[in-house]
Formats: structure tokens, sequence, C-alpha cells
């Protein structure tokens, strides 16, 4: 087992005044796993997701990146500089619940974005790089298309595009289908499943148990901010050792097992 | 009955435009300075330095509280007593408007920026942008776009407020008219076409920017929806 952590968490905590959402986690993913978070709302997987790209500043922990410690520790505490974190968010890309589009910018432009605002590459460079990873999402055809003009699916799609164009060594994934009409989330996970497949290395948030079940080399199960149980999709989704993680098995009662 | 004469309001008509050229020169000077004094205080106000914001909060809350004529006194008679500089009245128009403005223009940007949901910053975060970069290209752009109608509306409210400055013998289009009428003795046909001339310049603005906004509206999202 020599394959490096693209992540690692140690010991990380998070606190919202005096609420703990989480209390004291370690996640290791290696490169090119796919890890699927499940547990209640509440249960601090989106939390967790957010720590790991430091949009939430973790109370106590550390963070790695590629075996490299994320900030410096000063007298104990633990310092982040913004050039630092900014840098680590443009390798470790985002797709949130809500997609986020910029609505001022086409499809192709919000692609383009953070390839010439943040990473300072040329026009023609980024706009090559955009319209392939439209393309890979299936959605070069929209490329001219304002947010607006783009259903549900579309969108997410382009904001998946949008994550890829900074070329990150991994994804996170927090709840993308849950906004999404019954309809459309088949086009969305198709996407993140291909992903998988190229053996992008992801960290997925999802209510979505039949994807996970297909998608997933790990599944952990939060509950309470700690991880409950955790190994193969095939152990934990069909046989739970926790009463927890059963009764929540048991709340999604739609979800069936392939046999 | 009064018997209307324009003849003398036209014969000095030159003089009503030279008047009408300086409420022009102070407001627009007023608005450059005004704009970016307003995006910058609105920016400190939004700061999670309690003392950068306590300070801008304080700025922008007093001088959208005094009268717009104290604060032209003020810095007409009040500031060369206090510093030594000599305050001509085109100075102090443009300082106490620029400044004035600036204060309501603040508002106007917190307002905007406020506007736009969180989830914005989250995005442009998450693909490794600054503070600054976000507020450039994600966050104002789409703000500007919603706080045109307000921005225009201020501006209007600001082009008449300079009527104040004849008060300070600066000879804007007020001025030269309150001149005129007592040269002439024609006040009646001379307020006339200075309502006249301020109608047209509001409405020629008020004009422009409907298609401004118009323009707007086709490059994606706007205040018209």
């Amino acid at each position: 087992m020599s394959a490096e952590a693209v992540v690692e968490v140690r010991g990380l905590v998070k606190r919202f005044g005096d609420l703990e959402v989480l209390k004291g986690i370690d996640l290791k993913v290696r490169e090119g796993e796919t890890v699927v978070l499940l547990g209640v709302s509440g249960s601090g997987k989106s939390t967790l997701l957010r720590c790991i790209n430091f949009m939430e500043t973790p109370t106590e922990g550390r963070v790695f990146e590629s075996g490299k410690l994320v900030g410096t520790e000063k007298n104990g505490r633990m310092v982040y500089r913004e050039r630092e974190l900014c840098a680590l968010r443009t390798r470790i890309g985002m797709v949130f619940q809500h997609f986020n589009l910029f609505p001022h910018m086409t499809a192709l432009q919000n692609v383009m974005e953070g390839q010439t605002t943040v990473l300072r590459e040329s026009r023609e460079a980024a706009e090559k790089n955009a319209i392939e990873q439209l393309r890979r999402v299936g959605l070069e055809d929209k490329a001219f298309e304002y947010p607006a003009r783009l259903s549900g699916g579309q969108k997410q799609r382009v904001a998946i595009a949008r994550a890829l164009s900074m070329n990150p060594r991994v994804m996170l994934f927090d709840e993308v289908t849950s906004a999404l009409d019954p309809e459309l989330v088949g086009e969305v996970l198709k996407a993140i499943r291909q992903l998988a497949d190229e053996g992008m290395t992801m960290i997925i948030v999802t209510h979505e148990l039949g994807f996970a079940y297909h998608v997933a080399d790990r599944v952990l199960f939060l509950d309470g901010g700690e991880i409950i149980e955790q190994g193969p999709p095939a152990e934990i989704l069909v046989k739970p050792e926790t009463r927890r993680a059963k009764e929540f098995l048991e709340g999604h009662s739609l979800f069936k097992l392939p046999d | 009955m009064h018997q209307w004469d324009f003849s003398p309001v036209f014969s000095n008509l030159d003089f009503l435009l030279l008047g009408l050229y300086h409420t022009f020169l102070v407001t627009a000077l007023a608005l450059s300075f005004g704009i970016p004094i307003g995006l910058a205080l609105a920016l400190c106000r939004l700061s999670r330095f309690r003392l950068v914001s306590g300070v801008a909060t304080f700025i922008i809350e007093f001088f959208r509280t005094t009268p717009p004529l104290v604060q032209l006194f003020w810095f007409f008679f009040a500031l060369p007593i206090l510093i030594d500089v000599r305050m001509t009245p085109f100075v102090a128009s443009v300082a106490t408007f620029s400044i004035q403005s600036s204060a309501f223009f603040a508002e106007i940007f917190r307002g905007g920026i406020n506007s736009i949901e969180r989830g914005q910053w989250e995005a442009a975060k998450a693909i490794g942008m600054s503070y600054r970069q976000s507020l450039r290209r994600i966050i104002l752009p789409q703000a500007v776009k919603r706080m045109i109608p307000a921005f225009l509306e201020r501006s209007i409210e600001l082009l008449k407020t300079t009527t104040l400055i004849s008060t300070v013998s600066y000879a804007d289009l007020m001025f030269q008219a309150n001149e005129l009428a007592q040269k002439t003795f024609r006040p009646l046909e001379v307020y006339t076409v200075v309502a006249l001339m301020y109608f047209f310049l509001i409405f020629g603005f008020s004009y422009a920017s409907i298609h401004v906004e118009r323009f707007l509206a086709k490059s994606g999202e706007s205040t018209m929806r």
C-alpha cells in the first residue's frame, strides 16, 4: 500500500460557537479513490467536506494535501495564510448543491474564469481547455449559453467542468444532485461516474445510495460528527453493523440493492 | 395679465449656458470622485475589522444625515479656518458633493454587494480566487447591474442638489439665473427657461440610462428580468 494519500485529515474538530459539528475525524483518501460520505443531515458530512478545501477553517486538527501539511503551526495553533489556501483550492475542486455558476458569464466563460484569473493562463489556452472540459461533461454545444438558459442538470455539469478546468488532484462533491428534479439527476451522476472511471480522486456527499453503491470504493458513515462505520459499499450498505447506520438505510426504503 | 417676453433671456442664453456647463461640471466631478470613494467606504463598512467598519459607518451616516447646505458652508467657510487652504467656491462645491454623494453611493454599493448570494463568493473561492479577485470578477459585475436604477436616482438627486452651490457664489445654472433675473427684471421667463434646461438635462440622462439598462439586460442577468 504505497499509494500516496492525496488528502489526509487528522483529528479534525469543527465547532460553530458551542456546537461541535465534527468531533475528531481521521480520514485518508488515496490517489484514485472514490469515497462517499453518508449520514443524516446534521451529521457533519458537508462540514467535513468544506474543511478539506478550507471553505470552513477547522477548529482543531490537521489537514494534509499530498503529504504536505496545510498551514503552519505557531505556538501549538494552526495559522493559515490566505495565499496558501487560495493555491490549495486550485488543486481541490468543489461542486456545490446549488451549482453557483456565475450568471453574468456564458458556460464557456464560467469554465475559463479560474484559468485566466487565478492560474493566469492565456485566453487561447484557457478557451481550448474549457471546450475540452465542456466536452467531457457533454455540453460543448452549450458553450455560448448563459446559465439562465440551461437546465439544472446542465448547470451542474458546467459547474463540474469549471472545477475540472483547474486540473485538480481531488474533487469534492457536496450533495450535487439534491437540488435537481429527479429526471435530471441521472446525467449528473453519469458525469461523476465517468470521472471515477477515469481515475479521479473524489470525495462525495450524497443521498443517492444506489449511486454510492456503484461508484464508491469506500463508504463512510457519519453520525453526530464522528465516523461510526466505514468500508466497501458492498459491506456497509448491505450489512451495516451499527444501529444508526441500519436506521439510516431503512429510512431510505426506496433503496434496493441489486441482486 | 403678464406680458411674456423671452427676448432678454435668449439674448443672454450664453450666460445661462455657461451656468449649465458649470452645473454639469460639478456634477460630473462629484460623481467621478463620489463613486470610487463610495465603493471604498462600502468595502470598509463591510470589513470584518470592527474599527474599520465603525469608522466607515460613522462617515457614511454623518454625511447622509446632515443637510448638504450645512456641509457646503462648513467646507467653504469653516474648513479654511481650521487648515490653511484657500477654498474657492468651485473646490468647496466639488469637495462637498463628492463626499456627500459618496456616502449615498456607499450604501448603494453595500446593498448591491449584500444582494449577491453567498454561493457566488463560495464558487469564486472554490476555484482559488482571492477576496479581491472575487470582488472584481464575480461580485461587482453582478452587483453593479442591480445597482443601476438606484445609481441613477442618486445621480439625478445630486444634480438637483448642486443648485445649493449658488449660495457660495459659484456660477452654476441657478446662480446665473438669479443674476439674470435681477439684471433683466424678467424672473418668470428666466426661471421658466432654467427649469426647462434642468428638465432636458435630467430627462436626457434618464432616457440614456434606460438604454444602458436594456443593453445590460441582454448580457445575462440584470435588474430587468
